[in-house]
């Protein structure tokens, strides 16, 4: 059989490279790698040498000068003499933290919506349809700037706060929410309180141990073990004991209102709130909807093979169609999480200092290096993405079918 | 062999791109049109009036040099750009002249390759507060959060004055001047900062202007002026000496009403023959006709009359000369002569 196909030997001719099946796919494929490069080559030339005619070039030594900037939120510290560098890494710091609380929130509105979605009561099902219609119908700027909007002009700024005739109080005297965002207490960590926060991690490596325990009593003894509630009570009392013995050494800096704002305390700003919870509600829409699917995809007899063994409804869903689904909703839902990265690069319309507002917006403004900071714009968002692929990707190795 | 196509039609768009530069002026003509960058929308500089045609103490510059080239004040396509798209709007070749109140900075004249072709306006940062919040100097807004416009020159003066007066605050960036006033009058910033003729104009689009203040202090200079790129000499003396040309017609008394009367025939003030084109040719130096300044100062009046029009104490906005006056009334407007 196997002598049909094969080719006389021989030595190899030149013309076999267009006339030989084995060898023309190459030829085609080597020319078309050779125009590629040329084509990208000329590109490249011609910017360069436009560049050259209009007197400028490419030189990323801006990155080192001081940016002469402020940033309203900075993760890593920062002031106006640091460098353009640095400007962009806190730019990606924000980036990163919008985008990994926009992932959880959408993950958790969507997961719900989408079980929702499914629900035999008619009334919960149609109201889940109507807001993963509206959500994912509306392009994600607009509700932005809505949320930003309805924010700025629903809650009391600082000085409503201020004065005899105060419109506005604290809520439980230590929370205050604000137009321009919300204040909280910020534990403030005195000696000994490094023990406290060791007994917390070890309740929380104990809540771990005890949910295999009843894991392994159930599979081995049938013995059904509750483990809500007693989880709660590890995660607690130890801390709170801790606390109570060490003195009490963390307090709370509680934010008071000084001058023009409130001071001390957590802040967080309307900027990030907006931005954060957009994000987050659009995303959710269209999880909702990979989540109804990958539930619709796991067959209906599983469903009913679980109820004739005796499980709840609620015990189905977790313990039988969701494992079973979630080898059909995570692939999507890694491309919705990278929807949700780059789409936080929207985050300047409301003034939230993203990379793109950095070293896309003010760095490149006062620079006018336009080529050099888009195309570290990209780098960067290309290594954001391809960081949460990959994890993701580890993720959905875990949990994908086993075929052995 | 798609992905080739693809790249083939790259490849043209590349090439076609790169013919942008050459002659400014030859493309105008052959466009009929002047393409001219202006601000989004800033009452009193730049903005659309009721029937959708833009007016404004800019929109004036972008006017006379229409006329002056193509000889007709209308011929102008204006471009609105922010203070972000700006620069490469310009350096791209997709406007031919900004005149968008933007600062003459060593940096932007040399490292990005533009070249100022004058100043129309002296300018200053400034700040502007709500009335009841009792503050009555820049040094006072320790803590204040403050608006402010995005890719401007603004937001560096405003990061060196607040280091230099070792006082705190919280930036909030704007994209434009339209989304800031909203921020501002609903209290999520305590204060709005720009130039000080750009809070003028803004505070006289509020419905209760009186119950917001410019503070005294004036942080930096802003000397605001049209632009051109770099490496075509001629347009840019087109649009240097259109503006010299309103500046001087102020200083001689030339203004709209009496210029055709002027131009008719050669008068006694050499100076004047010269700019109007009855004597000398100052015109064809240019590459223009001998009337190029006539028209120019036809199409909205000379410099006086473009300020008072658009930006003068008799309009909302309600601006003082100041240094904005001629050099003959303690003002540092002063053109070069025509000679």
């Amino acid at each position: 059989m196997s002598t049909i196909s094969d080719p006389p030997s021989g030595s190899f001719q030149l013309s076999m490279l267009i006339n030989d099946t084995r060898y023309r796919s190459y030829t085609f494929q080597f020319i078309a790698l050779i125009l590629l490069i040329i084509a990208f080559a000329y590109l490249g030339y011609n910017l360069l040498s436009n560049l050259q005619a209009a007197g400028l070039n490419i030189s990323y030594q801006f990155l080192g000068e001081p940016a002469g900037y402020d940033i309203n939120q900075t993760l890593i510290e920062y002031t106006s003499q640091s460098s353009h560098w640095r400007a962009s890494v806190v730019g990606v710091l924000n980036t990163l933290l919008v985008a990994f609380l926009g992932c959880i929130m959408a993950t958790v509105i969507g997961v719900v919506v989408g079980v929702l979605r499914l629900s035999n009561n008619w009334l919960v099902r149609q109201l889940m349809s109507i807001y993963v219609e509206i959500f994912r119908n509306v392009p994600v700027l607009i509700w932005i700037l809505i949320i930003m909007a309805v924010f700025i002009a629903i809650l009391p700024q600082p000085r409503d706060f201020r004065g005899e005739d105060a419109t506005a109080s604290m809520v439980l005297g230590s929370f205050a929410f604000t137009g321009r965002g919300f204040y909280s207490p910020a534990p403030v960590f005195g000696p000994g309180s490094g023990v406290v926060i060791a007994v917390f991690f070890a309740s929380i490596a104990g809540i771990f141990a005890f949910r295999n325990y009843a894991k392994k009593a159930l599979f081995d003894r049938g013995q059904l073990i509750p483990t809500l509630w007693p989880s709660v009570a590890i995660l607690l009392i130890p801390s709170i004991l801790a606390f109570y013995l060490m003195g009490r050494p963390i307090t709370l800096d509680l934010p008071s209102l000084k001058g023009f704002n409130f001071q001390g305390g957590i802040f967080m700003r309307n900027s990030l709130i907006a931005l954060w919870f957009a994000l987050s509600i659009y995303t959710a829409a269209f999880i909702a909807e990979n989540v109804r699917a990958g539930i619709l995809a796991v067959s209906k007899g599983q469903t009913e093979a679980a109820a004739s063994l005796g499980l709840r409804p609620g015990r189905i869903m977790n313990l039988v169609v969701l494992p079973q689904a979630l080898r059909v909703i995570i692939p999507p839902l890694i491309s919705q999480y990278l929807n949700l990265t780059k789409n936080s690069s929207l985050a300047i319309a409301v003034g939230y200092m993203d990379l793109t507002g950095t070293l896309g917006g003010i760095t490149l403004n006062q620079t006018g290096r336009a080529i050099e900071a888009i195309f570290l714009l990209m780098l960067f968002y290309l290594a954001i993405s391809l960081a949460i692929s990959a994890i993701m990707n580890v993720y959905n190795n875990a949990v994908k079918l086993k075929e052995r | 062999m798609k992905k080739i196509a693809i790249l083939g039609a790259m490849t043209v768009a590349g090439l076609s791109a790169g013919v942008a530069s050459a002659a400014t002026l030859d493309d105008v003509k052959a466009r009929g049109k002047l393409n001219c960058g202006v601000t989004t929308g800033l009452v009193g500089f730049a903005a659309p009036n009721a029937n959708g045609e833009w007016e404004g103490f800019d929109v004036g510059v972008c006017r006379a040099v229409a006329a002056a080239v193509l000889g007709d004040p209308t011929a102008v396509e204006f471009v609105p750009t922010t203070g972000k798209t700006r620069f490469t709007a310009l350096a791209s070749g997709e406007i031919d002249l900004l005149a968008r109140n933007t600062t003459w900075t060593f940096s932007r004249d040399v490292d990005l390759g533009f070249e100022f072709v004058g100043i129309n306006y002296y300018d200053g940062q400034g700040f502007m507060v709500p009335k009841d919040l009792g503050v009555s100097s820049a040094k006072e807004l320790d803590g204040a959060t403050v608006c402010i416009q995005t890719g401007t020159t603004t937001e560096l003066n405003l990061a060196d004055f607040f280091r230099a007066n070792n006082i705190s605050y919280e930036p909030v960036p704007i994209e434009t001047n339209a989304e800031a006033q909203p921020l501002y009058l609903e209290g999520a910033c305590d204060v709005y900062t720009t130039d000080a003729s750009g809070l003028a104009a803004t505070r006289a689009a509020f419905e209760n202007p009186g119950d917001h203040v410019v503070l005294p202090e004036i942080i930096s200079k802003e000397p605001l002026g049209p632009l051109v790129r770099h490496g075509d000499n001629q347009w840019g003396d087109i649009a240097r000496w259109t503006l010299n040309a309103l500046i001087a017609a102020e200083e001689l008394g030339v203004t709209s009403a009496n210029v055709a009367e002027m131009a008719a025939s050669a008068g006694n003030n050499p100076e004047i023959n010269r700019l109007l084109g009855t004597e000398g040719t100052l015109g064809e130096m240019l590459g223009l006709d001998a009337e190029w300044a006539k028209r120019a100062i036809m199409s909205g009046g000379n410099y006086g009359e473009l300020f008072e029009k658009n930006i003068g104490e008799n309009t909302p906005i309600g601006l003082a000369r100041g240094l904005n006056a001629q050099w003959t009334e303690g003002g540092l407007l002063y053109s070069p002569p025509f000679r």
